[in-house]
C-alpha cells in the first residue's frame, strides 16, 4: 500500500508526462481508416507527431487546425470546417478524430456546437466520415488520461444497443501501456478459446510496423466503425488497465454488456485470472499451450530471483504501465525505492512501495539516487539520469526512441512476464560486481580493538599489512 | 496581441537585408513573409519551436518554456545538437502549468521555477520562452523575467515567441531578437585577435561544427561566437567584438548577422558548409572580411592553399564512389538552404538529380537551384505523401533524401532513404561531411536488403508445381 503525493515543485525539471491530446490522438491511432486531428496551434500536432515518428519508426497519420491567434480570439469554428473539409478531400477517412489543446481549451471553443453546424452545412459533403471529438485540454492530467478519454468519447459516438448478441464476441479495451505485441498477445489467448476479439482501439492492426500493398495518408488498420457500431452485441468487455474502467463502464451501461477490468495481464497472478475468466466465458478448458508457459513462467521466477530478489527498483512510468511492473517486480522480492508517476489514478495506492510521488524524472533520478537504486526503468528520456547514476536503463512506455522495436516489446501474459523478468536478471547479470579486497573494509573502532589501543594506541598503523608469515617457516 | 511581439514580427517582416522582402509591395509586406496555413492539411513548427531550435544550441543555459505539458513535455531532448562541454541544454525545464495556473495567471509559477533552477543548476543564464496559453491569459514573461534577474542578479532572458504567432521560420527570426535585446554586446572578451569570427545560424547537429572547426583552427581563425551550436552564453555575449560573421543556413537569422552590421560595423556573408565547392567559397569569403578588417593581406594565400589540398583529398575520396553513383537519381525533400546547398554537393558525386522541394525555399534559393539544376530544374512545391510515395514506387528516383517526417514514404516504397535533416545523426558538414554523405548515399543504394525486401513470396508466383521437381 503506497500514499501518492504530489511534487511541491513549481519548475518540473526533465518531464516524465506527456499532454493529454498526445495520448487522445494515440488511441486514434487505433481506429481504422482514421485521420486524428489536433484543434489547436500547428506546434501541437507536429511535436507529438515527432514524437510518435521516433517511436514506432512509421509514419503517422495526424493533422492540426493551425490556429494562429487571431482564429484563437475568434473562434476556431472556421478552422474546424476547413481542415474537415480539407481533410475529406485529400485523404477520405471514414473517420476523423478531434483532440482539443490548451491553447482552444483556454480560449473556450464549443467544438461540439462547431460539429453540428458543420455536419448541417455540409451533410452531403461529409457523407461516408464520422467524426468525433474530445476535449483534452494541454494543463489537465496526462497522455493516460487523453487515451482513456478519447476510448471513452467512441464509445459515446457509436455504441449501441444490439438485438443480436453474439456469444463468441468479446470486447477487448487495452489500456495505453499496452504495446501492439501485446495487443496482439491478448488477441491469441482470446481466440485460442474459440472467441472473436473486438479490440478496442486496435494498434496491432495499425502501428505493429507492416508493410502496407499502397501509400494510405490515413491509418493502416485498426478498429472499423462497423465493429465500433457492434460493441454492444459482445458477451463481454474484458478491458485492461485501470484507465480503462470508465469505457468499461460505458459500454456496460449503454448496451448492457457486462465488464470485467483487469488492472494488469503482468505477473503469473493476473493471467491466472484473465485465463480463468476466458475460460469460464467460453465454456473451454485453459489451453495446454499456456499451461506449458505457465509453468515456464515459473521455472524462470524461480532461476530470476536469484539475481532480482532484494535489488532496488527506481520506476517512472504512467499509472497503469507503473502498476504493472512495479506490482511483478515486488512479486520477485524486489524493493521498489523510488516510483515515480505523471497523473492520479486509483492503482497507485496498490503499489508495493511506501509512495507513489506524482512527479517528474528530477525527482525520480533524486530519489534513485539518495536510496542507492540499482536499476531504472522508464522511457528513453531517463538515459540521462542513468548515465549519471550510472546504473542500467530498462526503457518502458513512450517515447522509447533511442532502441528499435517500441511495437514488439511484449510484457503480457505469461509469455511477455516471463521476457520481462529475465530482462531484469540480465541487466543485473550484465552488470556483476566482481568483489575485490577493498569491499570489506573494517571500521574504525573494530581496528581499533584489534590493535589493542584506544584511539592513537600503539603508534602502529593498524590498518598497514601484517608480516607475512611464510609457510615453510612454519612447517620447518 | 501583446504589443512588442507584434512590433517584433512587423520588424522582422521588413528585414531590408533579404531581398525577396524589399521586391514586394507595402501591402504584402505587411501580410508577413509567410504564406497563410492550411487547416487540415499543414505541416511543420510553430514559432516557439522554432525559437527553441534556434536558441537551445547554446549549452550552459538553462531553458524554461513556460507553459502546459505539451510544450516541452512532448518534444525535450529531441535534437541532435551536440556540446563539447555543459549538458545543461539536454535538461528540460517546463512550468508545466496546471488548470488553476490558467486561471490566475501563471507568473507567480514563473518567478519561482526560475528560483529553483538558479538555486539548483546555477547556470549563467535562464532563457524563458513564451508559449500559446500563457500568451493567451496574458503572463507578462518580460515583467517577470526583469524582476528575476534582479533579484537573482543573472540575466534572465524573455523569449517572446508563442507558437501561435506563426511558424517556425518566423519563431527562428524572433529567438533570434531575443539574443540581440538582451544578450550581444553585454560582456567582453578576455581578448581579441583579427582573426575573430562569429558563425550565425549554425546548430551544430551531430557535430558538424567540428568538421569545420580543424580548417578554421589551422588558419589560424578564430570562432569568438558560434550563434548558436555549441555555444556558451558569455560567448554569445561577447559576440560583438568580432571582426566579420558568416551566416549559415539561408535567412534563418538573417535579423542578427544584419543588426550586427549596423550596430557593431561587422561585415556578414552568407555561406554554405554543405559540398565541396560552398565550403571553400566559404573559407575565401571568411579571409577575405577579414582582411577588409584589418587581417593581414596572407591570410587570402594561406586559405587557398588549404583549399587546394583539401578539394585535392576529398575529391579522390569522392572520386573512388563516382563509377557507382554516376547517373543514380536523387529526389530531395528538404526546405530553404539545404534545397540549393546540397544540389551542389550531389552533383559533384555524379548523381544526378530528379526533383527538389521548394516549399521552403525563398525566392532566392530557388535562382539557387536554377543557376545549379538549369532551367528546367524541378522543383515541388508542395508535394502530397502520395505523390512521392508514387514517384518512388515507379523508380522515378533511386533514393530519397529529405527529414525524418518523409523518410516512411521511401521506406514503405521499398527505396533506399537517407536522413539530411536535423533530427539526423551522421554529420556531413565541410569537406569531410561531403565524402560522408557520398558514403552513407553509397552504402543506402547498395546494400543488399533492398533486392530481398522486394523479392516477392515465392508463393506469390501461383501454386508450387511438384510434378516439375519430380521430372
Amino acid at each position: 500500500m503506497a500514499t501518492v503525493v504530489d511534487s511541491k515543485k513549481a519548475c518540473t525539471v526533465n518531464p516524465l508526462k506527456m499532454s493529454q491530446p498526445l495520448g487522445a490522438c494515440y488511441a486514434f491511432m487505433g481506429l481504422d481508416n482514421c485521420m486524428p486531428m489536433m484543434h489547436g496551434s500547428q506546434g501541437c500536432t507536429s511535436f507529438g507527431l515527432v514524437l510518435l515518428v521516433r517511436h514506432f519508426k512509421e509514419a503517422i497519420p495526424m493533422q492540426t487546425t493551425a490556429m494562429n491567434e487571431v482564429s484563437t480570439i475568434l473562434g476556431g469554428l472556421e478552422n474546424i470546417e476547413q481542415a474537415i473539409l480539407n481533410i475529406k478531400k485529400r485523404a477520405n477517412p471514414s473517420l476523423i478524430a478531434i483532440a482539443s489543446t490548451g491553447l482552444t481549451e483556454t480560449k473556450g471553443d464549443d467544438v461540439d456546437g462547431y460539429l453540428h453546424a458543420i455536419r448541417r452545412k455540409h451533410g452531403d459533403a461529409l457523407a461516408g466520415t464520422d467524426i468525433v471529438y474530445v476535449s483534452t485540454p494541454d494543463y489537465v492530467g496526462a497522455f493516460e488520461d487523453g487515451w482513456g478519454k478519447a476510448v471513452l468519447a467512441v464509445i459515446d459516438a457509436f455504441a449501441q444497443p444490439c438485438d443480436v448478441r453474439e456469444d463468441d464476441l468479446v470486447n477487448l479495451l487495452p489500456g495505453a501501456h499496452l504495446t501492439p505485441a501485446d495487443i496482439e498477445e491478448l488477441r491469441e489467448m482470446i481466440e485460442s478459446f474459440g472467441l472473436r476479439a473486438r479490440v478496442l482501439p486496435d494498434l496491432s492492426g495499425s502501428m505493429d510496423g507492416h508493410i502496407p500493398a499502397s501509400f494510405t495518408p490515413t491509418t493502416l488498420g485498426g478498429t472499423t466503425p462497423d465493429a465500433l457500431r457492434r460493441l454492444g452485441a459482445a458477451k463481454a468487455t474484458l478491458a485492461i488497465g485501470a484507465r480503462m474502467d470508465a469505457a468499461a463502464a460505458a459500454i456496460l451501461a449503454r448496451c448492457g454488456v457486462p465488464c470485467h477490468v483487469f488492472d494488469r495481464l503482468t505477473g503469473l497472478s493476473p493471467v491466472d485470472e484473465f485465463l480463468h475468466c476466458l475460460s469460464r466465458l467460453s465454456g473451454r478448458p485453459v489451453p495446454a499451450k499456456y499451461r506449458r508457459q505457465r509453468t515456464q513462467l515459473q521455472d524462470v521466477m524461480l532461476d530470476a530471483h536469484f539475481w532480482v530478489g532484494g535489488k532496488k527498483f527506481a520506476i517512472g512510468a504512467e499509472p497503469d504501465l507503473l502498476y504493472a511492473l512495479g506490482a511483478t517486480a515486488g512479486e520477485m522480492g524486489a524493493e521498489i525505492v523510488a516510483a515515480v508517476t505523471t497523473t492520479h489514478s486509483r492503482v497507485l495506492e496498490k503499489m508495493p512501495c511506501d509512495q507513489v510521488l506524482v512527479g517528474d524524472l528530477e525527482d525520480l533520478e533524486t530519489r534513485a539516487k539518495e536510496r542507492g537504486a540499482q536499476l531504472l526503468i522508464t522511457h528513453s528520456h531517463g538515459r540521462q539520469a542513468a548515465q549519471r547514476l550510472e546504473i542500467p536503463l530498462l526503457r518502458a512506455g513512450i517515447p522509447m526512441f533511442d532502441r528499435l522495436g517500441a511495437a514488439h516489446v511484449l510484457s503480457v501474459g505469461y509469455r511477455g512476464t516471463r521476457d520481462l523478468i529475465n530482462g531484469w536478471a540480465n541487466a543485473f547479470l550484465a552488470d556483476e560486481h566482481q568483489n575485490t579486497p577493498q569491499d570489506w573494509p573494517l571500521p574504525e573502532e573494530s581496528r581499533l580493538a584489534a590493535s589493542g589501543g584506544t584511539a592513537g594506541g600503539c603508534g602502529c598503523d593498524a590498518s598497514a599489512p601484517v608480516a607475512e608469515v611464510v609457510p615453510d617457516a612454519v612447517g620447518a | 496581441m501583446d504589443a512588442r511581439v507584434s512590433a517584433k514580427i512587423q520588424d522582422v517582416f521588413e528585414e531590408p537585408a533579404c531581398e525577396h522582402n524589399q521586391n514586394k509591395s507595402a501591402k504584402e509586406k505587411k501580410k508577413g513573409c509567410t504564406k497563410q496555413l492550411s487547416p487540415g492539411a499543414a505541416a511543420g513548427g510553430c514559432a516557439f519551436d522554432g525559437a527553441k531550435v534556434a536558441l537551445q544550441p547554446i549549452v550552459d543555459v538553462a531553458h524554461l518554456v513556460h507553459g502546459p505539458i505539451a510544450c516541452e513535455g512532448n518534444s525535450w531532448d529531441n535534437r541532435n545538437s551536440s556540446s563539447s562541454g555543459s549538458r545543461l541544454y539536454r535538461t528540460g525545464f517546463t512550468t508545466d502549468i496546471n488548470e488553476l495556473d490558467v486561471i490566475y495567471g501563471g507568473e507567480k509559477r514563473l518567478f519561482r521555477s526560475v528560483k529553483e533552477i538558479i538555486e539548483k543548476y546555477d547556470p549563467p543564464a535562464v532563457f524563458v520562452y513564451q508559449t500559446c496559453v500563457t500568451a493567451l491569459i496574458g503572463d507578462d514573461i518580460e515583467a517577470v523575467c526583469k524582476r528575476a534577474s534582479e533579484k537573482f542578479g543573472k540575466p534572465v532572458i524573455p523569449v517572446n515567441a508563442p507558437g501561435f504567432v506563426g511558424p517556425k521560420n518566423l519563431g527562428n527570426k524572433l529567438g533570434a531578437e531575443a539574443l540581440l535585446d538582451y544578450v550581444i554586446g553585454t560582456e567582453e572578451p578576455d581578448f581579441v585577435t583579427p582573426y575573430d569570427i562569429n558563425i550565425i545560424g549554425e546548430y551544430n547537429l551531430a557535430g558538424e561544427l567540428w568538421q569545420v572547426k580543424p580548417l578554421l583552427d589551422a588558419l589560424g581563425v578564430r570562432i569568438l561566437s558560434c550563434i548558436s551550436g555549441d555555444g556558451r552564453y558569455r560567448e554569445v555575449a561577447y559576440s560583438h567584438r568580432a571582426r566579420a560573421s558568416m551566416m549559415v543556413c539561408s535567412k534563418s537569422m538573417i535579423n542578427i548577422a544584419r543588426k550586427m552590421e549596423e550596430r557593431y560595423d561587422i561585415p556578414f556573408f552568407e555561406g554554405s558548409f554543405y559540398g565541396i565547392g560552398d565550403m571553400s567559397e566559404t573559407l575565401r569569403e571568411i579571409a577575405r572580411l577579414l582582411v577588409q578588417k584589418g587581417a593581414p593581406e596572407e591570410l587570402k594565400a594561406r586559405t587557398e592553399a588549404l583549399i587546394a589540398v583539401e578539394e585535392k583529398r576529398a575529391f579522390e575520396r569522392i572520386a573512388a564512389y563516382r563509377p557507382r553513383l554516376e547517373g543514380k537519381k536523387v529526389l530531395l525533400i528538404t526546405g530553404g538552404v539545404k534545397s540549393w546547398s546540397v544540389v551542389a554537393a550531389l552533383q559533384e558525386a555524379g548523381l544526378e538529380l530528379v526533383g527538389t522541394s521548394v516549399k521552403k525555399s525563398t525566392k532566392e534559393d530557388k535562382e539557387k537551384i536554377k543557376e545549379l539544376m538549369g532551367q528546367d530544374a524541378h522543383m515541388i512545391d508542395d508535394m502530397t505523401p502520395r505523390e512521392m510515395y508514387a514517384m518512388l514506387r515507379d523508380a522515378k528516383a533511386d533514393i530519397m533524401l529529405s527529414g525524418g517526417r518523409s523518410q516512411f514514404i521511401a521506406l514503405k516504397a521499398k527505396m533506399p532513404w537517407l536522413d539530411i535533416n536535423q533530427e539526423r545523426h551522421h554529420a556531413y558538414a565541410g569537406y569531410e561531411g561531403m565524402v560522408d554523405l557520398v558514403r552513407e548515399i553509397d552504402k543506402a543504394l547498395y546494400n543488399p536488403i533492398w533486392e530481398a525486401v522486394r523479392r516477392p513470396a515465392p508463393w506469390e508466383d501461383g501454386p508450387v508445381d511438384f510434378t516439375a521437381d519430380a521430372a
